[in-house]
């Protein structure tokens, strides 16, 4: 039987394949929101590679002192791509595709509110990533960093085209993050099954939904920001040129105004992740759902009022400092408080270590990690000693890579059966995660040590100082050993995705609703729903049967 | 339920827009008041004239809920003579500007002048883009009434959505209307 559009994506067809009735073509046009997640996360991990292999290099570089594989003008393009790329091309789309396959499920809804706008926002997203790299071919990447510091990222310090296309690809990339944010709000408010009020949001949807506010709030004014900086190159302005009655100062409040809410935005939808995977492996509700949801907003609303604590070197003077340093303390409250539910919520659980699971815990305790170092920050002094050192380095890994990207894998680990139909190996998993782990830990935690020691960041080689050539080492060793756990992961995937165990509706025994969907969902996701009770839906309907 | 849609969109699509302009006009501001350009760049702003032009464009926010209350009552006489008058006056504001440009440029006023030509292009700049998108849109409504895709029933979101965004342009000329030729004269 020729099998009809309704058909499609086709079950066990997740890859954009030949395959599937319409082919190519199909994956290309589609507005489906499935499709289109899957889409967002194959660019995600696209650019991870890309990613992965400019930090490479950059390791490669550094592994010795005094090693000159690059040279300075490489080194810089490297540095700056491969940040700009870790978070605007592989962070942001990941968790905006996951968000784009599964906010929809889980709040039993079968589509977006505006598929078209859905379907512009991932192609929009694409473009800017590749005319951000096509810089590459067009005479030089941009190379002032991934927050572009004025002046240094005018046309009398860097010259080649990099940086209109940095401007011009990230304006590009921030439309389709803003496109997606409004259809997440829109969705999240007017497509929720019954019986779902706003209280009873799966907890990764609450995030999502609040998350999407700042993204709203937050983009605007880093494309202003690029605007300006776009229109000082091209048409000879002045915004952030000193030497011509500009500021400097004014792009990094720019930059810094929308660059620390990002920062959240990358982690909001991470700690969603880990709300969902914690519970269903512990065998337990989560702990203190309103605290959980509460404190989201309250991280949401600091985030906005601290972004000058990136600016404590630059002059600002004492009262200001004082302020920006007391607010980002605050931030640390409602953070603790969420790690405390989640340890709450394994207390005294049943807890079952899947791949997921592992990712899970590996997400709290580096990520407190990462917040510790990141409130030794807010303390002026202290920033003012280690700013622009190793420790600034090894703390946004910490933030970013045991935080974010780690959540992002408990995700993928733990969504994959519903997308694909297939269960991840948990054998390859585990090699996965343990090589990552301390692949992760070997490359960031010694740079705490470099930084304290004075080895400053976003310089292409060193000089022969104690300590200095082994930490380096140590660092581009754990390096290599997070390439070779991301190379397991792929293989993974692609394994997985042909041979993999079969998996049925609810493979791990969740409570929310995307689970009550077939693996994977067919086009429609949901026939007739009934409407929930509480925020564990399947739970409810389960003993309902019984009874 | 896709009229509520519509409308939630275009409220959150509008508050983010603002924010885009919330930030150029910062730029403008801080930068009046660090640098003393001013008092003497200032003085090439004709506020009579772009006041005159200014009224234009308050009055198509009028006409343009008239042009949505014929749709709701269908009056289709009355819609099209107020959707062309809004085009009109929307048009006539931006010719007003594209003249003013050439005066200043002549003068030598130009965006690489200084900061003060920076920014005050930047600002208006945006903001015209913003009012050249909203008269696209209108043609293209005008065109659709006039070839006959006049429906007219049930709140018209779409046409709705538009009236909204041309209001929110309006309303950002007051804030650059005040910042950039009301305030140098209190
Ligand atoms: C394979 C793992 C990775 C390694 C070995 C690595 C290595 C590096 C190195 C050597 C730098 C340059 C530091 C400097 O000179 O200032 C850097 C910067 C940075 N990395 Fe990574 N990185 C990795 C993964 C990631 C990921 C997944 C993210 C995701 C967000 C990320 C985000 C950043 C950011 C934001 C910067 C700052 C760029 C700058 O200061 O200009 N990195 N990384
Ligand atoms: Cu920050």
């Amino acid at each position: 039987m020729k099998p009809d559009r309704a058909d499609v994506p086709e079950p066990g067809v997740p890859l954009p394949s030949l395959r599937s009735t319409y082919g190519l073509v199909q994956w290309l046009s589609s507005t489906d929101h499935k499709q289109l997640g899957i889409m967002y996360l194959w660019t995600g991990l696209f650019f991870f590679l890309v990613g992965g292999l400019e930090a490479m290099l950059m390791r490669l570089q550094l592994a010795w002192p005094e090693l000159n594989l690059l040279g300075p003008e490489a080194y810089n393009q490297l540095f700056t791509m491969h940040g700009t790329t870790m978070v605007f091309l592989v962070l942001m789309p990941t968790l905006i595709g996951l968000a784009t396959y599964f906010l929809p499920l889980m709040i039993g809804a079968n589509e977006m509110a505006f598929p078209r706008l859905n379907a512009m926002s991932l192609w929009v997203t694409i473009l800017g990533g590749f005319l951000l790299n096509f810089s590459f071919l067009a005479g030089g990447a941009p190379d002032a960093g991934w927050f572009s510091y004025a002046p240094l990222s005018e046309q009398n310090y860097s010259f080649s085209n990099g940086l209109d296309y940095y401007s011009i690809g990230l304006i590009v990339t921030g439309i389709g993050s803003i496109g997606a944010a409004l259809n997440f709000v829109v969705t999240t408010v007017t497509m929720r099954v019954k019986g779902m009020g706003l209280g009873r949001l799966p907890l990764f949807v609450w995030m999502v939904f609040i998350n999407s506010f700042l993204i709203l709030a937050a983009f605007p004014l880093l494309n202003a920001g690029l605007f300006m900086l776009l229109i000082d190159r091209q048409l000879g302005a002045h915004f952030f040129l000193p030497s011509s009655g500009g500021s400097a100062l004014l792009w990094q409040h720019f930059f810094w105004a929308f660059g620390h809410p990002e920062v959240y935005i990358l982690a909001l939808p991470g700690f969603g992740i880990i709300s969902e995977v914690i519970p269903v492996f512990s065998r337990k509700k989560i702990y203190g759902y309103g605290t959980l949801a509460g404190s989201t907003v309250f991280i949401a609303l600091l985030s906005f009022g601290v972004w000058a604590h990136h600016m404590f070197a630059a002059g600002l003077g004492n009262p200001v400092n004082t302020f920006f340093a007391a607010g980002s303390m605050l931030i640390g409250i409602p953070t603790g408080i969420k790690i405390v539910n989640w340890i709450a919520t394994m207390w005294g659980g049943a807890v079952y270590f899947s791949t997921s699971m592992l990712f899970a815990l590996a997400f709290i305790v580096d990520f407190t990690l990462g917040g510790l170092s990141g409130v030794a920050f807010a303390i002026v002094p202290i920033d003012w000693r280690v700013t622009d050192t190793y420790f600034v380095v090894a703390h946004i890994h910490y933030v970013f890579l045991g935080g974010t990207l780690f959540t992002i894998f408990a995700g993928i680990y733990y969504w994959f059966p519903k997308i694909s139909g297939r269960m991840l190996s948990e054998r390859l998993g585990k090699w996965h995660f343990w090589l990552f782990l301390l692949g992760f830990n070997m490359t960031f935690l010694f740079q705490h040590l470099l930084g304290m020691m004075g080895m400053p960041r976003r310089v292409y080689t060193y000089p022969d100082l104690p300590w200095y050539g082994i930490l380096n080492f140590i660092s581009t060793v754990g390096a290599a050993m997070m390439g070779v756990a991301m190379l397991i992961f792929i293989w993974n995937i692609f394994h997985s995705l042909r041979k993999g165990v079969k998996a049925d509706k609810n493979p791990w025994g969740a409570w929310t609703l995307e689970w009550h969907a077939s693996s994977p969902p067919s086009l429609k996701n949901f026939g007739e729903l009934s409407p929930v009770r509480t925020e564990r839906a399947l739970l409810d309907w389960e003993e309902d049967k019984k009874n | 339920m896709e009229y509520r849609q519509t409308r939630l969109l275009m409220q959150f699509f509008i508050a983010s827009e603002a924010l885009f302009f919330v930030a150029l006009i910062v730029a403008y501001v801080y930068f009046r008041n660090l640098t003393d350009d001013w008092a003497e760049s200032a003085k090439y702003l004709d506020i009579r004239r772009t006041g005159i032009f200014t009224i234009f464009l308050f009055s198509s926010s009028g006409t343009i809920t008239v042009a949505n209350w014929a749709l709701r009552k269908q009056k289709r006489g009355v819609l099209v003579g107020a959707l062309v008058v809004t085009i009109v006056f929307g048009a006539i504001f931006l010719a007003g500007q594209a003249t003013e440009y050439y005066m200043l440029y002549e003068r030598g006023v130009k965006i690489s002048m200084n900061i003060f030509g920076s920014a005050f292009f930047t600002l208006t700049g945006f903001h015209g883009f913003h009012v050249f998108v909203g008269l696209i849109i209108l043609s293209v409504f005008l065109t659709l009434v006039l070839l006959g895709s006049f429906k007219g029933n049930g709140p018209f979101s779409a046409f709705l959505a538009t009236e909204w965004y041309w209001h929110f342009v309006d309303a950002v000329w007051v804030f650059v209307f005040f910042f950039v030729y009301l305030r140098p004269l209190l």
